[in-house]
């Protein structure tokens, strides 16, 4: 029973807000308007080393440390966007996906260590604005069946009241003629050029907007523990696919229902593989969790094939091989 | 050539190849504003390579064409839509995923609730609304408004386009094929609508293969072979005149020409 | 689902793993042997990680290994007491010292108060550097370029010739390549054969494995006829499904390819193992011939067509379908290919396709998609710059030079070199 206790914690760690809201944003980007953003974990990461570095090294304030990095993460999506948009689907997939792996490797690299911290990232002394505000009681916490650091309840409890005004946000958007006119786009460009659409322009903001509340993410992902660069890998990108996918794309909470599956179905599996080293099966932990990524691709193929519209999607609307 | 009396498109020089293959090479052609044109010629004249190009879909070697007595050459697509100049394909384009009453509404003009930042636009919307819906009830679409357009009838789809193309209220009409795959039960109706077009005040310009449908709906035809325009006039005219009948020939040489025949004598 | 259930399930997917995944690497060598295990560290004595690690007695080398990111090494077994050379090529390591090479000697000394095993810390800044002149390196790092360059197009023309018949950028395709690099490895390094067998079986393999994507994936795709977004999307999972298990069975290490040696070539400045330019050889021969099949071959010729247009060659009675499955055959063979000689040449790791994929991009783009000949050329520019830019920046941002590339042509010239306009509307 520990087992399955501890697997459902997941659906309320800030972990899994942060990957919700970042999913968000990608589901502007792909449900929404047909993007095929591949580097949304270089958004991420603009949003997490931003903010970090705008308060450790510069000694930002807190609001004007999200501001300068949320401004950077609409920049980036600008240089990006402006010289591929106007191309075919697969450029902007290959070159948002090979501009996150230079974010990584720069991150990653001892050149910038100063800033970066180079491999080893960067220890959390970024989060004070946020630990200096909690109204819990210090301590360890009792939510339900689970316990939780006061710091860790806190910062969930802001996680996740972001995740629902960005959702709430996003709703308003998709139902106003802006969000019909992404549509649109997804649907066909060549019809919207013919009824007057700015086409490149609306692909460029939904690329700004997603991208903004990817680095959003960041500063969420990084608050409750230190800035990792392996964190921000392709496989973080792909496994938003899998979970907006799984939720459910270009619907409003498919994301979010989204991540929640997908953080407890892993943990659920890594108790899994912990009982599995117990039992000899695996020589360590580390090896054992390859395995899970094995079936998060396997399940990427599965979903995308057989149920492109995911849990809350209309199977008419979101079959992608409708045209 | 003589001058028409103030047209509405004037196209001088316009030359594009792929490849060295000479696609479209028109010296000079006018559309006479008010009216019916139909475009024909044999299948690879170049006629809908001509529509991209003077729809800014895409762009020529050389050439200038203005509308309206605007220099538009070099435009995107969407700045001459935004003119007054709007144009349906040949595959129909419908937005699959979207409800035929959505389709509609994109065809809509300057929704203001369509900049980023939307606000105030339920007004505008629900005037939009309902002239979508008295559009769609004369092409006979009122009942499917809610559907997604992906389950219309190609005959229904291509009706659909050409009311999404009329929401945006455009000065000149441009309709590649409209009858292509058409159940023919579905051809009268869409003739009348484009006469329809007419009597509203719209110039129409349509590509076209079925030789009935030019004689009974056009005003005026520009014949294109080859890449050129080898003959314009009133259809009586040209659809009898020898050069326009050896491009057909010519092109169709494998073709039953009795079939051929009849049909120019029909 | 139960527990008991849960995990019955994870053995039946274990088994799976099992048959498809390669035996373990050898274990460390027992304790009573003789070896070098050691640290390697800056100046400020900050670890270094990724550096290659080499053991030589005289001028033969004895074993290898790669620096971890603690900048630890394993045990690298030697025959017994002695004076052996350790050289640490730090070409693609992480820290400022970009592609310097260092050469230590150390004794084994027979004692009954000392191991058999000498642990060794190296500081880069004590060990005798091997200064060369600024075009002394340049020439060394072009060389290193152009064989890079071929790597990445022999890759990337299955890639292309995949774009062409199937109609989808594969994002698996680099899983291919690491397919071929762990194979080899297998074959040459735990099972001993000679180089050269194990990287023409090793391509063999790789042909089947192209095969078998295909028809287990691509072609059921192909018939239930959905969009190219969903086959992106597809090759991803597949990729990182293909990626975790090779993981899974090969761990996150780095290794060399092999412990054979065919010594060391110099020429003028350049000083290059001998395998690396039989690699280049290899490179040209199949390069040329992949380049001949396409021009004149009858399959060739008609993979051409169906890359022009598919509707048209398949009405010119061209078999589409039997063409697209010898396309997947040879991507995979190519593509294996071109991991056994990335091993031979670098390393061997799990990721090693994963990275090349990006060059491959790269090298696409910048010729032109959908042209051979630009291929090749985009492909031997971007390992050029890849090699060439580690002279000015840190050698664990290796890759950046070689996407950065990419993003530029992208700004200023979209269709790549050769490209022209009308393919990438």
């Amino acid at each position: 029973m520990d087992i399955i206790w501890n697997s459902l914690r997941e659906l309320i760690t800030p972990t899994t807000a942060a990957y919700a809201l970042a999913a968000i944003g990608l589901n502007v980007h792909f449900g929404f308007t047909g993007l095929l953003n591949f580097g949304q974990a270089g958004f991420v990461a603009i949003g997490a080393y931003g903010f970090a570095i705008s308060v450790m090294t510069f000694g930002f304030s807190t609001p004007l440390a999200i501001a300068v990095t949320l401004v950077l993460a609409a920049g980036y999506a600008l240089l990006l966007g402006v010289p591929t948009l106007r191309l075919r689907a697969d450029y902007l997939a290959i070159v948002t996906i090979a501009a996150a792996e230079i974010i990584r490797f720069a991150l990653n690299s001892s050149a910038f260590a100063k800033w970066t911290g180079g491999a080893n990232g960067l220890y959390n002394e970024y989060s004070g604005w946020l630990k200096g505000s909690n109204p819990y009681p210090s301590g360890v916490v009792t939510v339900g069946p689970w316990t939780f650091g006061s710091n860790d309840l806190w910062i969930a409890t802001v996680d996740w009241l972001v995740v629902l005004l960005t959702a709430g946000a996003i709703y308003l958007l998709v139902r106003s003629p802006w969000g019909r006119v992404l549509k649109g786009i997804r649907e066909d460009e060549h019809a919207m050029l013919s009824l007057g659409k700015n086409v490149n322009l609306y692909k460029l903001q939904a690329l700004v907007i997603g991208g903004v509340i990817g680095a959003a993410a960041g500063i969420l992902y990084v608050q409750p523990t230190s800035v990792q660069p392996f964190d921000f890998a392709t496989r973080m990108t792909f496994n938003m696919y899998t979970m907006l996918i799984l939720g459910g794309a270009a619907t409003v909470f498919g994301p979010i229902l989204g991540s929640m599956i997908f953080w407890v179905v892993m943990r659920f599996t890594d108790e899994l593989v912990n009982l599995g080293v117990d039992g000899g099966l695996f020589d360590n932990v580390t090896q054992g969790s390859q395995l899970r990524f094995v079936l998060v691709g396997v399940a990427l193929v599965l979903l995308v094939v057989f149920r492109p519209q995911g849990i809350l999607g209309n199977r008419t609307e979101l079959s992608f091989d409708a045209k | 050539m003589p001058s028409k009396r103030d047209p509405i498109l004037v196209a001088d020089r316009v030359h594009r190849h792929f490849a060295g293959v000479t696609a479209v090479d028109v010296d000079h052609v006018e559309m006479p504003r008010g009216k019916i044109t139909a475009l024909i010629g044999p299948n690879g004249a170049g006629k809908t390579t001509f529509f991209n190009l003077l729809t800014g879909f895409d762009k020529p070697q050389t050439g200038a064409w203005s509308f309206e007595g605007k220099p538009i050459a070099g435009l995107a697509p969407w700045q001459v839509a935004r003119r007054g100049m709007v144009r349906t394909f040949q595959l129909t384009k419908v937005l699959g995923r979207l409800t035929v009453l959505e389709n509609m509404l994109l065809g809509s003009k300057n929704q203001r609730g369509e900049r980023l930042l939307p606000f105030f636009w339920r007004k505008q919307e629900r005037s939009d609304s309902a002239r979508a819906l008295e559009i769609l009830e004369r092409f006979k679409l009122g009942a499917k408004a809610h559907d997604y357009a992906a389950s219309l009838s190609g005959g229904q789809r291509k009706l659909l386009e050409m009311a999404r193309a009329i929401m945006n209220e455009p000065s000149l009409v441009m309709l590649d094929e409209p009858m292509a795959g058409v159940n023919p039960a579905l051809t009268q109706s869409l003739l009348h609508h484009i006469k329809d077009l007419k009597n509203q005040g719209m110039t129409v310009l349509f590509v076209e293969h079925d030789m009935h449908m030019v004689r009974y709906v056009a005003d005026w035809v520009i014949v294109m072979a080859e890449g050129r325009i080898i003959a314009e006039g009133v259809p009586g005219e040209v659809l009898s005149s020898t050069a326009v009948v050896d491009a057909y020939l010519g092109a169709h040489h494998d073709t039953d020409l009795r079939e051929l025949v009849r049909e120019m004598e029909a | 689902m139960t527990p008991s259930k849960a995990i019955r399930w994870l053995l039946a997917v274990l088994a799976l793993a099992c048959v498809l995944a390669l035996p373990s690497p050898a274990a460390a060598a027992p304790a009573d042997e003789w070896g070098f295990r050691g640290l390697l560290r800056d100046g400020e004595k900050q670890p270094v990680s990724g550096a290659a690690v080499q053991v030589k007695d005289g001028d033969t080398v004895v074993g290898s290994d790669t620096t971890d990111d603690k900048g630890r090494w394993e045990i690298i077994p030697v025959p017994g007491p002695g004076t052996y050379t350790l050289t640490i090529d730090t070409t693609a390591a992480s820290g400022h010292f970009a592609g310097d090479e260092y050469e230590v000697d150390k004794e084994l000394v027979e004692s009954p108060t000392t191991l058999p095993v000498l642990n060794v810390v190296v500081s880069t800044t004590e060990s005798s550097q091997q200064v060369a002149s600024f075009t002394d390196r340049l020439a060394q790092r072009a060389v290193s370029g152009f064989n890079l360059g071929l790597l990445i197009a022999i890759a990337a023309i299955g890639l292309s010739l995949v774009f062409g018949t199937s109609r989808f950028t594969n994002f698996a395709h680099g899983e291919s390549v690491t397919f071929g690099g762990l194979t080899g490895f297998v074959l040459a390094h735990v099972l001993g054969l000679p180089l050269l067998l194990a990287a023409a079986v090793a391509t063999v393999l790789g042909g089947f494995f192209g095969y078998a994507q295909d028809v287990a994936f691509w072609r059921p795709l192909r018939r239930r006829g959905v969009s190219l977004i969903t086959l992106m999307i597809a090759s991803i999972g597949i990729s990182m499904a293909i990626r975790s298990l090779m993981q899974f069975s090969f761990g996150s290490a780095s290794r060399g390819m092999t412990e054979e040696s065919w010594g060391t070539v110099t020429l003028g400045p350049v000083v290059m193992p001998a395998t690396s330019y039989a690699g280049m050889g290899i490179s040209i021969v199949v390069l040329a011939g992949v380049g001949l099949w396409l021009k004149h071959g009858r399959i060739g010729k008609a993979t051409r067509a169906i890359a022009g247009n598919t509707a048209l060659a398949a009405t010119s009675g061209v078999a589409v379908d039997k063409i697209t499955r010898i396309v997947w055959v040879l991507a995979g063979a190519l593509a294996a290919l071109s991991g056994v000689l990335l091993g031979v040449f670098n390393q061997v790791s799990f990721d090693m396709g994963f990275n090349l994929l990006l060059l491959m991009f790269a090298g696409v783009i910048l010729g032109g998609l959908g042209t051979s000949f630009g291929t090749l050329a985009g492909s031997i520019v971007v390992g050029l710059c890849t090699e060439i830019l580690v002279l000015w920046i840190p050698a664990d941002m290796k890759y950046v030079g070689g996407l950065a590339v990419l993003v530029i042509v992208l700004l200023v010239r979209p269709q790549g070199i050769f490209g022209r306009r009308e393919r990438i509307g």
